[in-house]
């Protein structure tokens, strides 16, 4: 499906990027590998701490700087190195070609302005369009987020607005350009469940509508289950695991990924005992040498905590890293 | 069976500041919840936010105290308590915080934050010194790191301490409010196991609070499904799971992904709640049934009266008018057929504005 330079919109390569602390240096990615489709859902999913973040604002462009570095790697989209591109064309890029929609809407709202000087900024400065133009677009662009009302809409301030409506105009600014690629981090994490499906719904119709490419940040098997169309599992700045959605769930490879499945409360599984992962994620400036699970992982061997696992393709489109898969499988 | 907890008609109202708002009247957070919670059980309140979940928690411990109603603690009104009573109850009840980084005293050492309570019931301090031990060492903390500060802990270690902290007074009921939320997900599975744990160790009782309806059901014993400041359905965790009768229970238990849950993706897709945007500029105190704006099964009746709660069978209550006899029946039939009338608005919505 998503083989060959044609049918790939974004594709990261081996990105490494480090942070300067006061206290030592944060290794946030250590080789990071990832390719998204036109037109696919793919979700990165991990914990706090693990470079979910880090990644999507290193393909916005905005890592602060100098704190942080990178120190290999590329960005290709549709081709072009975005990390090659002098600062002028990345902003060109970014909003109109590649936009995000963050996790607290309210916090990235101005809540100084009006929604409609929120939105139809960035189609006058991308698309040129006069104001009376990108009005008009803006209240289309409002009703297709699934908002009415959108004339009283466009002259209200975010704090007017609940956290549902706020979200639906975050993405309606988001896709207001009509962008080939959405990043989308957390972005139902501060959402109530029932709004929480509504907005999965939205981006998946936007998508469909659009055939934007989305990345999915989220730390949410559930949310991640329901949205995806391939799945790669971050651990400590690598990937550990990358598969179609199917696979990933029913066929779960790396022994985090199978762990994480397990340590999901299920009513079914009412009074068993829950699968824990024993320790906590470490944090990146002590990554541990070699396998950066093997402290936490019940099959490590003593090879675990010496060499770095490759990453390898055990069946057509699905990678894991892990030097115990074959050789032993965790008892459920 | 033993009832630790008797909450009968409990009201809780804020009022506004200043004469102004004063007038605009209250706003009704917990509107006459009832329910019992048996020795030993674990009872589970789900509810979006703003249900008023919370507040109830509150209430019930006289935190806040309620506007109206009873609590009942192993059969003593707290209401009619004088304070020092109170405050000797408030020993036997404790409450568990949702973000253990502002539940700690960042200026205080654990072992002093563990201390504190211990320090008002003019504990020795030996004594005190080999309790915090103890506790610590129960909850799977070194007790040797007891004299640092909360900043040099872990999210999942802060959270052991704000339960052991919960835990030195040696209560009988302890309340949770979302005590895994923010934790990191393989850190939210040791904290619900060492709960667990405990609840079997200590003979403890639990009021667990979460928006997050499949770890209530995988951990309570009993279920109260809480909107807009009421209970609306309750009853065992099997009852509710297997036989859902509120259409916000089963909203709620559509819009709950699992993984590879009872519901399988397409399902999901097709459940779904009315247009939140309508519910929004509804008025807080309609009249008839407070979910009929968002109810995909409402019919004219509803906006009569309002529901009261309904025993369907063996203590499963539940409060909408259009549970009858055989109403759960009618329910589980339509079930797949009710997903037509709300979902697809949205999507027809897109085709209107931009026809293909």
């Amino acid at each position: 499906m998503a083989d060959g330079h044609n049918g790939t919109l974004l594709a990261i390569e081996d990105l490494d990027v480090s942070f300067q602390l006061e206290g030592g240096t944060a290794y946030a990615l250590r080789g990071i590998d990832l390719s998204l489709a036109e037109g696919e859902i793919h979700s990165l999913v991990g914990e706090s701490g693990s470079g979910k973040t880090v990644t999507s604002i290193c393909i916005m462009g905005l890592l602060p700087e100098p704190a942080a570095e990178v120190n290999r790697g590329r960005i290709l989209f549709r081709g072009a190195d975005l990390l090659a591109l002098p600062e002028g064309e990345r902003r060109r890029t970014r909003g109109r070609q590649i936009a995000m929609v963050f996790q607290e809407p309210a916090k990235y709202l101005n809540p100084a302005l009006k929604v409609g000087e929120q939105i139809t900024e960035s189609l006058r400065l991308h698309l040129g369009m006069d104001r009376a133009d990108a009005v008009t677009r803006a209240g289309e662009i409002l009703e297709l987020v699934g908002l009415s009302d959108t004339r009283r809409l466009l002259g209200s301030y975010p704090h007017e607005l609940s956290g549902g409506m706020k979200q639906r105009v975050m993405i309606a600014m988001a896709v207001s350009c009509e962008p080939s690629m959405l990043i989308a981090d957390e972005p139902t994490t501060a959402l109530d469940v029932t709004l929480q499906l509504q907005i999965l719904k939205l981006i998946r119709d936007l998508r469909d509508r659009f055939s934007m490419g989305v990345l999915f940040i989220s730390h949410d098997l559930g949310v991640v289950h329901q949205i995806s169309d391939r799945v790669s599992v971050i651990y400590a700045g690598k990937i550990v695991e990358s598969a179609a959605r199917e696979r990933l769930f029913g066929e779960p490879l790396h022994p985090y990924t199978r762990l994480l499945l397990l340590s999901i409360p299920d009513a079914r599984r009412r009074g068993q005992r829950l699968r824990a992962i024993p320790g906590r994620v470490p944090d990146a400036e002590h990554f541990p040498q070699g396998c950066a699970f093997h402290p936490r992982c019940p099959l490590a061997e003593e090879i675990c905590s010496r060499e770095v696992p490759e990453s390898r393709e055990y069946a057509p489109g699905h990678q894991a890293a892990c030097f115990m898969i074959g050789k032993k499988w965790i008892d459920l | 069976m033993d009832r630790l907890v008797e909450i009968r008609g409990l009201v809780k109202e804020f009022y506004g500041r200043g004469l102004v708002a004063r007038r605009k009247g209250a706003v009704r957070a917990v509107d006459r919840v009832s329910l019992d919670i048996e020795k030993n059980t674990i009872f589970g309140l789900v509810g979006e936010s703003g249900c008023g979940k919370t507040t109830l928690s509150r209430a019930i411990l006289y935190l806040d105290p309620p506007t109206d109603g009873e609590v009942r603690f192993s059969g003593a009104l707290l209401g009619a308590l004088a304070p020092a009573q109170l405050r000797a109850f408030r020993r036997r009840m404790q409450i568990v915080f949702q973000d253990p980084n502002s539940a700690l005293n960042p200026k205080m050492r654990i072992s002093d934050s563990l201390e504190e309570g211990l320090v008002n019931l003019g504990m020795p301090k030996k004594q005190r010194l080999e309790r915090v031990r103890e506790i610590l060492e129960t909850v799977g903390i070194t007790p040797a790191h007891s004299s640092r500060f909360p900043h040099e802990f872990s999210g999942g270690q802060k959270q052991r301490i704000v339960v052991a902290r919960a835990l030195t007074m040696d209560p009988e009921f302890l309340v949770l409010d979302e005590p895994v939320s923010n934790l990191d997900v393989s850190i939210q599975a040791q904290i619900i196991n060492l709960l667990l744990d405990l609840k079997e160790k200590l003979s403890l009782t639990y009021l667990f609070i979460s928006h997050d309806l499949n770890l209530v059901a995988y951990l309570s014993d009993r279920i109260g499904v809480m909107y807009r400041g009421r209970i609306v359905e309750t009853g065992s965790t099997g009852q509710i799971m297997d036989e859902p009768v509120h259409p916000y229970t089963r909203d709620l238990f559509a819009s709950s992904l699992s993984v590879g849950g009872a519901l399988s993706r397409e399902a999901a897709e097709q459940a779904g709640t009315k247009d939140e945007a309508e519910e929004e500029h509804a008025p807080a105190h309609r009249a008839g049934c407070p979910y009929s704006g968002r109810c995909g099964q409402m019919d004219s009746s509803c906006l009569d009266r309002e529901p009261e709660l309904v025993d369907v069978g063996d203590g499963h209550l539940v409060a909408c008018l259009r549970t009858g006899p055989g109403a759960a029946d009618r329910g589980a039939a339509d079930r797949g057929a009710e997903a037509q009338p709300g979902t697809p608005k949205r999507s027809s919505n897109v085709r209107n504005v931009f026809p293909e």
